[in-house]
């Protein structure tokens, strides 16, 4: 018998391709996905062709801006646009690696408690509450004091033993701790939803067929639940990444995350606020950058998950 | 009922054991002294010190000491930094956090709540957009921003209201509104999904062929059941005002326990550090209990969920 075309079949429409197409609908995801998109450029590529953020000159401190000074300079006469944009870069990165550490834990965490079930999970889960009921600020104030307090012990044995350059070695060592403060610290809603994803996961075919070719427990749980839930939970966590920012700029605020000569959108606004009645634009400026970027994440993170329907279940 | 009131009384003891577990051993984990401030005092007299405030005992001595010391004396040790017993400066400071953070929950109750409600009657037009994108603005920018322009732009020109300090009864406005903001946008948010979601319902289909008004349909048969999201993020945003407080209290200088707390941190002050932890953790209990009974108390599904006898 010869075979149709196949266009005489129903075309089936995958997840993935439903999820764009109600993406592409969604003019506010698209928009932000497009300001993000601006933004990654010009604090990752364009900051390579701009001044040095960290250039001190005294005689032209407060300039207007200028064709020289795009945004002016701040009270050192440091240019503006370059720290905006290296601060940047620093603020994205702590959004993004603790999502990304905070992905980790929560993916491995939730899905052994899922998969395993019974007084396991129990044990597990309720652990995850304990946790979550204390106050999140408060351990990341506690833990980043603690961390950031061997920083200059870490500079040292690193410039000592591996011959880094002591600069770049103390800007690590000030910004590192920041990233895992943030994401041990994060994983806990997610591990709840990857859990909730398992349990669903668990009771398909696919894993039936597994359990009967009689792949073992962790093959079976590496193989082929946690690439299954990988998806949803990615997309969740961009509604993680604008609260991870903002936590910097919090510490940052406080004296606890990154310190001046180093900058990130909060050590910008933080010093920018110091001058508030001569000079507003050192504080609007950061401020302005800041703010719309944490606009597209949450937009672009509640776009992605109306789009793919994920939903945080607590059972 | 009893049952799932001991049982949370039993959690929210364990959440404050593993708090202070973790604050303990950070604490002990920081590196340096807690007197680096007196530099020249000779060896002797720092071991005196140290044996004035029980450091030199062994370490799983100390961790039982502290909670068997609140317990038995309902002492929070003394700090190491101010030389004054930690349930002095609380008892001193939180007075003023608890006022600030009150009205800026009170705040965001009346202003984000009834926002939601609108948003949530006029899905999809102008007026949900406009309360939405407000929203959105309170939650992506940063106390520190709004609070610093609130200070030159209101408090400067307006009279009676002072650019920081903490004194007169009017100046808890303009820090509890910086505080409330973030609040009022997360409540209204939830607010609007909450009663659309009970909008969707079938007995709100009957309510409208009966041929109820639409605003008797909303507060007698949508509120109840559409505010529940919002009750139940209140213990949570209890928390986050107490938290964020730490930020608004150095903007507008006021004297609550925030700025203690940060201090405590960067000082290496454990008594004040566990200390003010325990009692921010100790609220936070109890404010997760009172919305939790709150939470059962609208909605009958999560008492049976509780109560499987």
């Amino acid at each position: 018998m010869p075979e149709g075309p196949a266009s005489e079949f129903e075309q089936g429409s995958s997840l993935w391709k439903d999820a764009r197409h109600r993406m592409g609908q969604n003019k506010f995801a698209m928009g932000s996905l497009c300001v993000l998109g601006l933004m990654i450029l010009l604090c990752f590529a364009m900051a390579w062709f701009c001044k040095d953020p960290n250039k001190v000159n005294l005689v032209n401190k407060f300039a207007a801006p200028s064709e020289e000074h795009w945004f002016g300079t701040d009270a050192l006469g440091r240019d503006l646009f370059a720290r905006i944009l290296y601060g940047g870069q620093v603020s994205i990165l702590v959004g993004l690696i603790a999502t990304a550490v905070s992905v980790a834990i929560g993916i491995i965490y939730g899905a052994i408690s899922g998969f395993i079930g019974g007084k396991t999970d129990a044990v597990l889960m309720r652990i995850v509450d304990t946790l979550l009921a204390i106050p999140f600020l408060v351990l990341v104030i506690v833990l980043q004091a603690t961390l950031s307090n061997f920083s200059g012990e870490v500079t040292q044995w690193i410039v000592d033993s591996w011959g880094w350059d002591k600069q770049f070695t103390s800007r690590l060592t000030n910004v590192v701790p920041l990233f895992f403060a943030l994401g041990l610290l994060g994983w806990l809603t997610l591990s709840r939803i990857v859990r909730a994803q398992v349990l669903a996961i668990k009771e398909r075919e696919f894993v039936e067929a597994a359990v009967a070719l009689g792949y073992s427990k962790s093959r079976i749980l590496f193989r082929h639940v946690i690439p299954n839930v990988l998806g949803p939970t990615i997309v969740y966590s961009t509604l993680t990444v604008p609260g991870f920012i903002m936590y910097e700029a919090i510490l940052s605020f406080l004296g606890l995350g990154v310190e001046s000569p180093n900058s990130s959108w909060g050590v910008l606004i933080k010093e920018g606020a110091n001058f508030l009645e001569t000079e507003i634009q050192l504080l609007l400026l950061p401020g302005l950058f800041f703010s719309l970027t944490l606009f597209s994440l949450n937009f672009l993170g509640d776009g992605l998950r109306d789009a793919l329907d994920v939903k945080a279940s607590k059972d | 009922m009893i049952k799932f009131l001991l049982g949370r009384l039993m959690q929210g003891i364990l959440v404050l054991f593993t708090l202070y577990t973790i604050t303990f051993f950070l604490a002990k984990a920081m590196p340096g002294e807690p007197f680096t401030s007196e530099k020249n005092v000779s060896a002797e007299t720092k071991a005196n010190i140290r044996k004035l405030y029980g450091l030199d005992r062994p370490l799983w001595e100390q961790y039982y000491v502290y909670p068997k010391n609140i317990i038995t004396e309902g002492s929070l040790g003394i700090s190491t930094s101010k030389g004054r017993p930690v349930k002095d400066i609380i008892a001193q400071s939180f007075p003023n956090s608890l006022i600030l953070g009150l009205c800026a929950l009170g705040f965001a109750v009346g202003i984000g709540i009834p926002i939601g409600v609108l948003s949530a009657v006029r899905k999809n037009s102008w007026v949900d957009w406009s309360c939405m994108g407000i929203a959105m603005i309170g939650i992506c920018v940063p106390s520190f921003t709004i609070g610093p322009l609130l200070q030159i732009y209101l408090a400067a020109h307006l009279p009676g209201l002072k650019v920081a300090g903490w004194g007169s009864p009017q100046d808890v406005i303009l820090p509890a509104f910086t505080l409330g903001l973030v609040s009022a946008a997360y409540l209204a948010r939830l607010t609007r999904g909450g009663i659309l979601e009970v909008l969707s319902q079938d007995f709100v289909r009957t309510a409208q062929a009966k041929g109820l008004s639409p605003s008797k349909v909303i507060i007698k048969h949508s509120l109840r059941g559409g505010l529940i999201p919002a009750v139940a993020y209140l213990g949570p945003a209890f928390a986050a005002l107490i938290s964020g407080s730490f930020i608004v209290e150095t903007i507008f200088q006021v004297p609550g326990m925030g700025q203690h707390f940060v201090n405590a941190a960067t000082t290496r002050d454990e008594f004040l550090l566990l200390g003010i932890s325990l009692f921010f953790g100790f609220l936070i209990v109890v404010m997760n209990l009172i919305a939790d009974l709150l939470t059962g108390f609208l909605d009958p599904r999560v008492r049976i969920a509780d109560n499987p006898e």
